[in-house]
């Protein structure tokens, strides 16, 4: 299963997109390439390396280095074959004795102000400028070196100026400047792939120097964001992964996804043995085109982390000390515990969460044991807390429950419009891609009470910010359709081709009516009626109009009106089906897509049919010899409600911690309280754990096969790189429960299970194993119809037929500020955390973020005597905790704003269960809430602290 | 919010009457009573069905309107 490393080939520079094409002859082999490309890559897709330093495939000719000079017939001088385009008939030589001579002049150069440590350099077998000194045939450097940059030094004793130790200080990479040849790739690497604009060169000449900003700074203290893309860029061992330097280089690599957010990036998995040595964007990964972020590239040593739990465990009472058993014993009590309740309470007194970082195997099978073992449809999963007003609002309109687009789309959009979304932080390999956009000239018109990088970061701009106030979303889309309406800037031709013109134009009657208009609503949101209007012309009339958008948009009580307006506002413009437009749902987790298209709803089998349907439940009927319950099932919201009441009482969660994300702690506390049988199959005792009966241990993603779905529903590989530290991939430990219960399950392999779902479930029809190692990924829909997948959707019509408008009246929240509670809070993540932090917390990603902070406007700060860094009390109608202020004018007076990734902040204590009307996504998004100053942890921080303590102990297995 | 389970039920019907009251009115009215019959479990309608027996107190007029039409659980 394993591959040996077969180094990506580089082709120099990157490849031009032109569709004309050009025919030259290099060393005497005619090449055909398009329009545009360098020299240098059209002699690579030839298999003629010309030998480079300063160039790689990911960033564009730069022409420094001067060693990959090539002679071209009847043109003078010896140019460099990456910054000299093709043209038709050129006639170029690429290896004679005037190049050979010049070649190994530049590299004698080089060499001369290099050290030469290389048995001992940690990138020994892995160094551009050890390749290519063999490459020019370098055999000796006639230059003495006196004046280095590497020295610490001179002969005399004296330290030398130019000489700077190594920088440690980033976590996961080290900056050696004394085996820097100042290529510049990870300075172009930084603008280019990333576009933080962190690194630059200082100083001119021999004083060249790569600088992390100021000359004071260092890699932490710099606007690095930690993305690697600079360590990628590197041809020698300047930038380098720490994991590289203390074990050595890698042996074999295996491609594989993360297991982060809903970019879904593709890896490689380098490794030595079964020891993981670095993570490495996958430059053929078709979401992320070989970059990445600080997560999925070196936030995995959570893996490996003592907090891990190998071992099952069970107690009989939640305030037991846990008793570590064998799977066998874990397997027999788990099973007689919810046989038991079932026999007492009812079939539908027990259900499951689906998994929304578990693979869409995984996801399946968990959905299948309520379905069909436990016999009832109590199945839910975390995007009920996030994305499932994204499911049902674009359902209503368009007809399915997914994004419109590929990431690809992004390079072809004129203007953004990004609604509560935040992807500098939440999705960062999107939120480059999206600024290398936005560098080229694409307009952005960002949607959000707080000023996010998006607004205003280096060389990126927002044309609009309309800074609302939280809980009016569906006012300022309302507004936006109001404008495009009334100043008749729609796009008729499309709306009546596509969409049903009758209903268009009620719905035009409807947003029309002033209280729509954005001077009526200027009051209620805070945005002013001119930058509404000038940001729906925007994007009404600017080009390919594309909409992303985030939780910002869901998570409120009218999340599902929002993704409404958002589709009307696509459709009325015609921005729809084609590429560079659309409506693109960012996911949070990586396989929400997945674990939703899996059927973990209670309402709705996999492919999101809804159980109803006689025909639907004959399919799963058949394949699974069951009786399916055509009822809806609970949702997670309403189970912890049913358990409160007593009738809920058994739940077989995995890999989500409830208690620490869904909102109203106390209530989530209290529901599992009440429950006779909670199993956590998880990596780590999580905080849901403190409530549990049994234990069963995870896997990791780099432990199992499957599959992920990502934000574009491309599903892509998860592969095994190792062997599972607690024993059982997740879908066996599913399988062991589901046949300990009598099910009689047999699959040995998830590529059995991903059939099974070809076999029932229509727009998975033609995905299987083989065709994804094939095509390295596919995006459903992929069957008959679109057998190599579907990157596009709605291209020739709506999937439900005609695109439907529906009104949007906006309803105000029922969490209102009040005097008591007189401002709001609004809640976000942060780039270096991801979700309740169970595994980044437990990762050297704590360096940038140990502890959640209140951002709070400095005039509200003022009235209540707070300081920058002062402990503060924060208090809703729900609850109350601590934490400490950080002052900012990011967010608007009358606006805070916190983090959720540490459960001693326990930022769900003080959210409400107001929810979604259609989905009950609850409304994570405004709390009404009051600050004041506070000398430490509140008493429940205390008393939750106390409780966990003592709900984690653990006794050993008795011997 | 109150975590009555009657208190809560009228809460969450009322807000799903008020985005289908938008609508022209038979359309938020069969939209009312098939969101309800999609997505709420049995034992939410048995507790709807408990209030809007004993008159459907403090529900908006389309709930108690799309009653006729939302299916009532058989007793489990």
């Amino acid at each position: 299963m394993k591959d040996f490393i077969i180094p990506d080939r580089d082709f120099g520079t990157p490849a031009a997109k032109s569709k004309q094409m050009v025919t030259l002859t290099i060393d005497g082999f005619a090449v055909t390439v398009p329009e545009g490309t360098s020299i240098m890559r059209a002699a690579a897709e030839a298999g003629i390396q010309v030998p480079k330093l300063c160039a790689t495939d990911s960033i564009d000719a730069f022409g420094s280095c001067r060693l990959c000079l090539v002679e071209i017939e009847g043109r003078n001088g010896t140019p460099a074959s990456c910054t000299t385009p093709v043209a038709a008939g050129l006639k170029v030589h690429t290896q004679n004795a005037k190049l050979k001579q010049l070649r190994r002049g530049v590299m004698e150069l080089y060499i001369s102000d290099h050290p030469l440590d290389c048995l001992t350099c940690s990138a020994n077998g892995d160094c551009e400028l050890q390749d290519m000194a063999g490459a020019v045939g370098l055999r000796d450097v006639r230059y003495e070196a006196v004046a280095t940059h590497f020295k610490a030094r001179d002969t005399s004793g004296r330290a030398n100026p130019q000489y700077i130790p190594r920088d440690d200080s980033n976590p996961y990479f080290s900056y050696d400047p004394q085996k820097c040849i100042v290529c510049s790739r990870c300075v172009r690497a930084c603008e280019e792939v990333q576009g933080t604009f962190a690194l630059t060169i200082e100083g001119r000449g021999f004083d060249s120097r790569v600088s992390f900003g100021a000359k004071s700074d260092d890699a932490l203290a710099s606007d690095c964001v930690s993305c690697g893309a600079c360590v990628a860029a590197c041809p020698t061992a300047t930038l380098q992964e720490k994991s590289i330097i203390e074990i050595g280089t890698p042996s074999h690599s295996v491609v594989t996804t993360c297991a982060y957010c809903g970019v879904g990036c593709s890896f490689k998995a380098e490794m030595r043995g079964d020891e993981l040595v670095r993570m490495v964007p996958y430059k053929h990964g078709k979401a992320n085109r070989g970059h990445s972020c600080v997560k999925g590239r070196f936030a995995y040593g959570y893996a490996s982390h003592k907090d891990r739990i190998l071992n099952p465990m069970i107690r009989d009472s939640i305030n037991d000390p846990w008793q570590e058993v064998s799977w066998p014993e874990a397997m027999a009590f788990t099973a007689a515990r919810m046989q038991g309740i079932i026999a007492k309470y009812g079939q539908k007194s027990v259900g499951v969460i689906t998994s929304s970082r578990c693979t869409n195997e995984e996801a399946y099978l968990v959905q299948k044991l309520t379905r069909a073992v436990f016999m009832n449809n109590n199945t839910d999963t975390c995007a009920r807390v996030c994305h499932s007003p994204t499911g049902y609002g674009l359902g209503q309109t368009l007809g399915t429950s997914a994004g419109t687009q590929d990431f690809d789309s992004v390079e072809e959009t004129d203007v953004v419009i990004i609604i509560g979304a935040n992807p500098t932080d939440g999705h960062p390999v999107f939120a480059s891609r999206l600024k290398k956009r936005l560098r080229q000239g694409a307009k952005l018109i960002v949607v959000d009470p707080r000023r996010t990088d998006m607004v205003e970061s280096p060389h990126i701009k927002a044309q609009h910010h309309l800074a609302l106030t939280p809980g009016t979303n569906v006012a300022v889309v309302t507004a936006l359709a109001h404008v495009i309406v009334t100043e008749g800037i729609y796009n008729e031709a499309f709306i009546r081709e596509r969409c049903d013109w009758d209903e268009f134009r009620d719905y035009a009657e409807f947003v029309s009516l002033p209280q729509n208009s954005p001077e009526a609503t200027e009051l209620l949101t805070g945005v002013k009626a001119e930058t509404v209007r000038e940001a729906a012309r925007l994007y009404a009339l600017g080009g390919n109009g594309s909409i992303y958008y985030g939780l910002g948009v869901t998570e409120h009580s009218q999340g599902s009106t929002t993704v409404i307006g958002i589709a009307n506002l696509a459709m009325m413009t015609g921005n729809v089906g084609r590429p560079g437009v659309g409506v693109n749902p960012l996911r949070g987790q990586n396989n929400v897509q997945g674990s939703c298209d899996m059927g973990s709803f209670p309402h709705e089998l996999p492919g999101y049919r809804h159980v109803k349907g006689e025909a639907v439940r004959d399919v799963f009927e058949r394949a699974w010899g069951v009786k399916i319950d055509n009822e809806p099932g609970l949702r997670i919201p309403n189970m912890l409600d049913a358990a409160v009441e007593g009738t809920f009482k058994g739940l077989y969660c995995q890999g989500e911690d409830i208690l620490q994300s869904d909102p109203d702690t106390k209530h989530v506390a209290a529901g599992l309280a009440a429950m006779e049988c909670v199993i956590v199959h998880d990596l780590f005792l999580n905080e849901t754990a403190n409530y549990a009966h049994v234990f069963l241990p995870g896997s990791t993603f780099l432990e199992k096969n499957g599959t992920f779905t990502n934000a574009e529903r491309r599903i892509n590989r998860v592969r095994k790189v190792m062997a599972p530290r607690n024993g059982y991939e997740d879908w066996e430990v599913t399988m062991m429960l589901a046949n300990e219960m009598g099910a009689g399950w047999t699959y040995t392999h998830p590529s059995q299970i991903m059939d099974e779902i070809a076999m029932t479930t229509p727009s998975f029809a033609g995905v299987n194993y083989e065709k994804l190692e094939t095509m390295g990924s596919v995006q459903w829909p992929c069957n008959e119809a679109a057998p190599e997948g579907t990157p596009l959707m709605h291209v020739d019509g709506f999937v439900r037929g005609k695109g439907k408008f529906i009104n949007t009246e906006y309803i105000a929240t029922d969490e209102k500020t009040g005097p008591r509670f007189p401002l709001l809070l609004t809640t976000g993540r942060i780039l270096s955390q991801y979700n309740v932090g169970a595994q980044t917390r437990r990762t050297a990603n704590v360096v940038w973020h140990d502890q959640d902070v209140l951002e709070i406007h400095p005039h509200d700060a003022e009235v209540r005597g707070i300081k920058d860094g002062d402990w503060v009390r924060l208090a809703s109608r729900s609850g109350d905790t601590t934490l400490r202020a950080a002052l900012t004018d990011r967010v608007n007076p009358g606006v805070v704003y916190t983090t959720f990734h540490h459960p001693d902040t326990q930022a769900n204590v003080i959210t409400t269960d107001y929810s979604d009307w259609a989905t009950n996504c609850p409304e994570y998004k405004v709390t009404a809430v009051q600050i004041s100053p506070s000398n430490g942890p509140s008493e429940w921080q205390e008393d939750y602290a106390a409780q966990a303590r003592l709900s984690r102990r653990i006794l050993s297995a008795a011997e | 919010m109150s975590h009555d389970p009657h208190t809560k039920l009228i809460y969450m019907a009322n807000q799903i009457a008020r985005f289908m009251e938008s609508k022209p009115h038979a359309e938020g009215l069969e939209g009312l009573y098939s969101h309800i019959n999609d997505f709420w479990e049995p034992r939410m309608r048995t507790h709807l069905f408990e209030v809007l027996d004993a008159g459907g107190q403090g529900l908006r007029p389309l709930v108690v309107e799309a009653a006729s039409h939302i299916r009532r659980p058989v007793a489990a």
